[in-house]
C-alpha cells in the first residue's frame, strides 16, 4: 500500500499526487515510470515520475483525468492508499552537459519534461523551454520550469497565455535564431511527430518519451511494443525515449487507440455507478 | 497382482462436459473421490526397480505413496510426495506426464499406465483441503538471510527449502501478485489460483517474506541486496521475454502475445467483468504454436467468447510440443488445428484492426538439430484466414531487466544466466540461479528442481560462511 501525501489539482482535470515510495523515490532518475494500479480490479497504468524525493521519501506522479482508472486515482484523496506502485521503470534519460538544449513540452507531457530539463539544468547545461498546452487553464509546472529555464516560452492554441499558435512555431524560431545540441519533445503524439519533423531538417537530435498502453512495464508481455527505425522495441524496459527522428509515430497513434471504444464504455459505466442513476 | 491390473481399467476423472466448460473459467477435471482413487492405486505394481521414478525429474518416490494412499494414510502419501515435490498439487495438474513417471510405468508397455499425476493430485487437494499449514514448527533459526529474485515454481521452491532449514528468506516478486507463470500464464481452468495461493501462505506461516511490486535491477540491484545484509542471492526470474514472427503487420491492434494475452485474462481477471482490465474478444482467432502456451490462450480466447478458434503450426500433429491432455481438451471443446501452416502477413484495415493472416502450406522435408523434420514451404499454396484476434505463442526468451544491470554475471549467447547444471551456482559470488532464466522455457517441475538443487548448495555455502 502506498500512501497519498497530497493531492492536488494543478489545473484542470489535472491532478498531482505525491505517494509516499522510499524505495523508489531513492532509486528514480529523469526519464523514468511508475505503473499505477489503484485497488485489486484496477488496471496498471503507467505515469511518470515528475519528482521525486530521497530525503521524505516520496515521488510525484500528475496524470488528466481521462477514463475510468484516472477518474478512480482522482478520487483518492490525501491519506488514502494506491494498492499497488512498481517502478523506477524504463531507461533513465541520458542526461549531460550541453550548450543548449530546447525543451518542448504539450499537455501533461510537460510532466514528463519537467525532471528531464531539471536534470539538464543541474549538469550545467543551457535549456530554453517551450510550453505548450490548449488554453493557459490547461497549462502546468510554468513556474517551475521559469524556475529552471533560461528562457520560457509559452503557445496557447487560443492565445490565452503567451503566443497564439503551436509549440512548432516557437521552435522553428528558436532553431532559426541559434544551434541547438538537442531537442527533447513530450506531449501529444501528433506534436512529437510535428516537432520531429521539422527537427530533421534542421538536423538536431531530438529524444521523444512514448507513451504506449503497458500492462507489466518489464518486457514481458509486448503490449507497449513500438516501431523504431523500422525495428520493434518495447518502450517499458528500451525506452520510454527514443529518437525521434525513427519513431512510427503513425503506428503509435494506431495501437493507442486499441481499447477505445470499450475505455469509454468502462467510464460511463462508473459514472452511472457512481452517480447512482444506473 | 499382475492379473488384477489388467482386469481394472485406467480410471479417468470425471470433468465438466466440453459444451458447458467452453465457455467458464472453472477447473476442466473434479479430481478423483476417495473410491476411484483407491482403485487407481490399486493398479501399480509397487515394481522393485520402478521405471515410473526413472522418467520423474525430481524422482518422486512414486510406489511408496501410491501404496500409502491405498492404506488410506493419506497424511502420509503427501508427505512421501513433498520430500522430493515442493507443489505437489500443481505438478498433478501441469506435469506432462506422458513424457515423464506414466510415460515410463511399466504398465504402460502392454496397456495403460498407472494414472500417477491423478493420484499425486488427489493426495495434495486432500491436503490443501484439510488447510494444513503446519509443516515448519520448531525450525531451528540459522541467523543467514537469503533474496530470492521472482516467484515462480523454482523461486518458491528455494524460498520453502531454505526456511525448512531455518533460513531468513525474502521472495522479491516483479508482479503485484506471487506464484510466476503459475497465476499469470497458465488459466484457472486448468490451475485453480487458489492453490497458488495456499502454496504461498503455508509459506508466509514458515516466516517467508514476500515483497511485491519489486523489480530487481531497478529498485535495486544484486549487489544493494548483499549490502543490506542478504547473505546468498537465488535468481529465478522466468523466460518472460515474448517472441514475435517478425512478419509484416504484426504492429496491428488484435495481434497479441500470448504472455500479453494471457496476463490481461489471468493476473489481472479480464475475463471477469468487475476488473478494469480491457482485453480483446475476437470471433475468428488464429493462434500461433503448439505448445502449452497457445493450447491455454486458443482456449482462453474461446472461452472470452471466439466463435472460431484455430490453432496454426508450422509442423505436424506429432511434433506438437503440448501437454497430452491439453490438446485433447482443446480437441473436445472444438479448437480448429491449421496443421503445417505458417503465417507470413498480418493483414489489417484502414484502422489499424488486424482482419485477416496470410498463412503459407508446409511440407516436412529432413531432419533439423531438433530431431524434427524440418518444415518446408510449399510454393504458390498461400492463402488467407479471415480473424479479428491473432495471438503469437512461438516461444520466449530471456527477460533482460534484471541482467542488463549485472554486468558482472556471465551470460549465454541468448542471453540465458550460465549457472552449473548441478549447484546452480552462477559466476558470481553467493549468486546462484535457476528455472527458465537458466534452461530457456521448460517445465513447473524442471525449475522446482533446478530450486531443490540450488538450494541445497546455497544451504552448504552458508553453513561453511
Ligand atoms: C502459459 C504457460 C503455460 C505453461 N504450461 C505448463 C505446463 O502445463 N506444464 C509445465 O510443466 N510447464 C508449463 N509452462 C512452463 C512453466 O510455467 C515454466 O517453465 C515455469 O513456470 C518456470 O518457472 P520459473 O520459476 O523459472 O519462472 P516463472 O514462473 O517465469 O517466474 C518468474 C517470476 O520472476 C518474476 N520476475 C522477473 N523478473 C524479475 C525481477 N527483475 N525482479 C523480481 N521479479 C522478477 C516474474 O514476474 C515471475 O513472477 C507454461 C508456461 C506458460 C507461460
Ligand atoms: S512403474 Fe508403474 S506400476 Fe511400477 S511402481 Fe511405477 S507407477 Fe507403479
Ligand atoms: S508493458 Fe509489457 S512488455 Fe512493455
Amino acid at each position: 500500500m502506498y500512501e497519498i501525501l497530497k493531492r492536488e489539482e494543478i489545473a484542470e482535470n489535472i491532478i498531482l499526487n505525491e505517494i509516499k515510495a522510499a524505495d523508489i523515490a531513492a532509486k528514480a532518475k529523469p526519464g523514468q515510470f511508475v505503473l499505477v494500479k489503484a485497488n485489486e480490479q484496477g488496471e496498471r497504468i503507467p505515469l511518470t515520475i515528475s519528482m521525486s524525493d530521497k530525503s521524505k521519501g516520496t515521488i510525484t506522479i500528475i496524470y488528466m483525468v481521462v477514463g475510468k482508472s484516472t477518474k478512480i486515482f482522482s478520487s483518492l484523496d490525501k491519506g488514502d492508499f494506491f494498492e499497488d506502485v512498481i517502478g523506477p521503470l524504463g531507461m533513465p534519460t541520458h542526461i549531460e552537459k550541453l550548450d543548449r538544449v530546447i525543451c518542448v513540452g504539450g499537455g501533461t507531457g510537460i510532466a514528463v519534461l519537467y525532471p528531464i530539463a531539471k536534470g539538464f539544468v543541474e549538469k550545467g547545461s543551457n535549456v530554453d523551454v517551450i510550453l505548450g498546452a490548449r488554453n493557459k487553464n490547461l497549462l502546468i509546472l510554468k513556474d517551475e520550469m521559469d524556475n529552471i529555464s533560461k528562457n520560457l516560452m509559452i503557445c496557447t492554441d487560443d492565445g490565452s497565455d503567451g503566443r497564439k499558435g503551436f509549440v512548432t512555431d516557437a521552435l522553428k524560431d528558436e532553431l532559426e535564431k541559434e544551434k541547438a545540441d538537442l531537442v527533447v519533445a513530450i506531449g501529444p503524439v501528433m506534436m512529437m511527430k510535428a516537432v520531429s519533423e521539422l527537427t530533421k531538417k534542421y538536423n538536431v537530435k531530438t529524444l521523444v518519451s512514448l507513451n504506449p498502453i503497458m500492462i507489466d512495464g518489464t518486457g514481458m508481455c509486448g503490449c507497449c511494443r513500438v516501431s523504431i527505425g523500422g525495428k520493434t522495441k518495447f518502450a517499458c524496459v528500451d525506452g520510454p525515449e527514443f529518437d525521434g527522428h525513427e519513431v512510427d509515430f503513425n503506428e503509435l497513434q494506431m495501437r493507442l487507440r486499441a481499447y477505445l471504444d470499450r475505455e469509454k464504455k468502462s467510464l460511463e459505466d462508473y459514472n452511472c455507478k457512481i452517480s447512482g442513476n444506473r | 497382482m499382475a492379473d488384477k491390473a489388467k482386469k481394472i481399467p485406467r480410471q479417468k476423472m470425471p470433468e465438466q462436459k466440453p459444451e458447458i466448460r467452453r465457455s467458464n473459467f472453472k477447473e476442466v477435471p473434479f479430481g478423483f473421490d476417495k473410491e476411484t482413487a483407491l482403485l487407481e492405486a490399486s493398479r501399480c505394481l509397487k515394481c522393485k526397480k520402478p521405471s515410473c521414478v526413472e522418467g520423474c525429474p525430481v524422482s518422486v518416490p512414486i510406489p511408496q505413496f501410491i501404496s500409502l494412499i491405498l492404506e488410506e494414510k493419506f497424511d502420509d502419501a503427501i508427505a512421501e510426495i513433498r520430500k522430493k515435490n515442493f507443489l505437489p498439487a500443481v505438478c498433478g495438474r501441469v506435469c506432462p506426464q506422458e513424457n515423464q513417471c506414466e510415460g515410463s510405468c511399466i504398465l504402460g508397455k502392454k496397456g495403460t499406465p498407472v494414472a500417477i499425476g491423478a493420484l499425486e493430485r488427489f493426495a495434495a487437494d486432500l491436503e490443501i483441503n484439510a488447510g494444513k499449514k503446519d509443516v515448519c514448527l520448531n525450525v531451528k533459526k540459522t541467523g543467514r538471510k537469503v533474496a530470492v529474485v521472482g516467484s515462480g515454481p523454482s523461486g518458491l521452491t528455494v524460498a520453502g527449502d531454505l526456511a525448512l532449514k531455518g533460513y531468513d528468506v525474502t521472495v522479491f516478486e516483479a508482479f503485484h501478485k506471487a506464484g510466476g507463470v503459475l497465476v499469470y500464464g497458465i488459466p484457472e481452468f486448468r490451475l485453480p489460483k487458489t492453490i497458488v495461493e495456499y502454496e504461498i501462505e503455508k509459506l508466509k506461516s514458515c516466516g517467508v517474506k514476500f515483497v511485491l511490486n519489486y523489480v530487481i535491477g531497478k529498485i535495486k540491484t544484486i549487489n544493494d541486496l548483499f549490502e543490506e545484509g542478504f547473505d546468498a542471492v537465488y535468481i529465478g526470474v522466468g523466460a518472460g521475454l515474448p517472441s514475435f514472427l517478425n512478419i509484416e503487420g504484426e504492429n496491428f491492434n488484435g495481434v497479441f502475445s500470448a504472455n500479453e494475452y494471457l496476463t490481461r485474462a489471468n493476473l489481472m481477471k479480464a475475463y471477469d467483468s468487475d476488473y478494469d482490465t480491457p482485453i480483446a474478444v475476437g470471433d475468428n482467432v488464429v493462434v500461433v504454436g503448439a505448445g502449452n502456451v497457445a493450447m491455454d490462450a486458443a482456449r482462453t480466447a474461446l472461452r472470452l467468447g471466439g466463435k472460431n478458434v484455430s490453432i496454426v503450426y508450422r509442423r505436424s500433429r506429432e511434433e506438437m510440443p503440448a501437454r497430452a491432455e491439453e490438446l485433447h481438451h482443446a480437441e473436445e471443446e472444438g479448437i480448429d488445428f491449421k496443421l503445417l501452416t505458417n503465417p507470413v502477413k498480418v493483414l489489417g484495415d484502414e484502422n489499424g484492426r488486424i482482419k485477416g493472416v496470410e498463412c503459407i502450406k508446409m511440407e516436412l522435408g529432413e531432419p533439423d538439430d531438433s530431431g524434427r523434420r524440418r518444415p518446408v514451404e510449399i510454393k504458390g499454396s498461400e492463402f488467407v484466414i479471415d480473424c479479428d484476434l491473432m495471438i503469437i505463442a512461438v516461444g520466449s526468451g530471456a527477460n533482460p531487466v534484471l541482467t542488463r544491470s549485472e554486468k558482472d554475471l556471465a551470460l549465454t549467447k541468448r542471453g540465458y544466466v550460465e549457472a552449473d547444471s548441478e549447484t546452480g551456482k552462477t559466476s558470481v559470488k553467493g549468486v546462484w540461479a535457476g528455472g527458465d532464466i537458466v534452461t530457456g522455457q521448460a517445465t513447473v517441475i524442471m525449475a522446482m528442481g533446478a530450486g531443490r538443487k540450488a538450494a541445497t548448495d546455497i544451504d552448504r555455502y552458508l553453513s561453511e560462511l
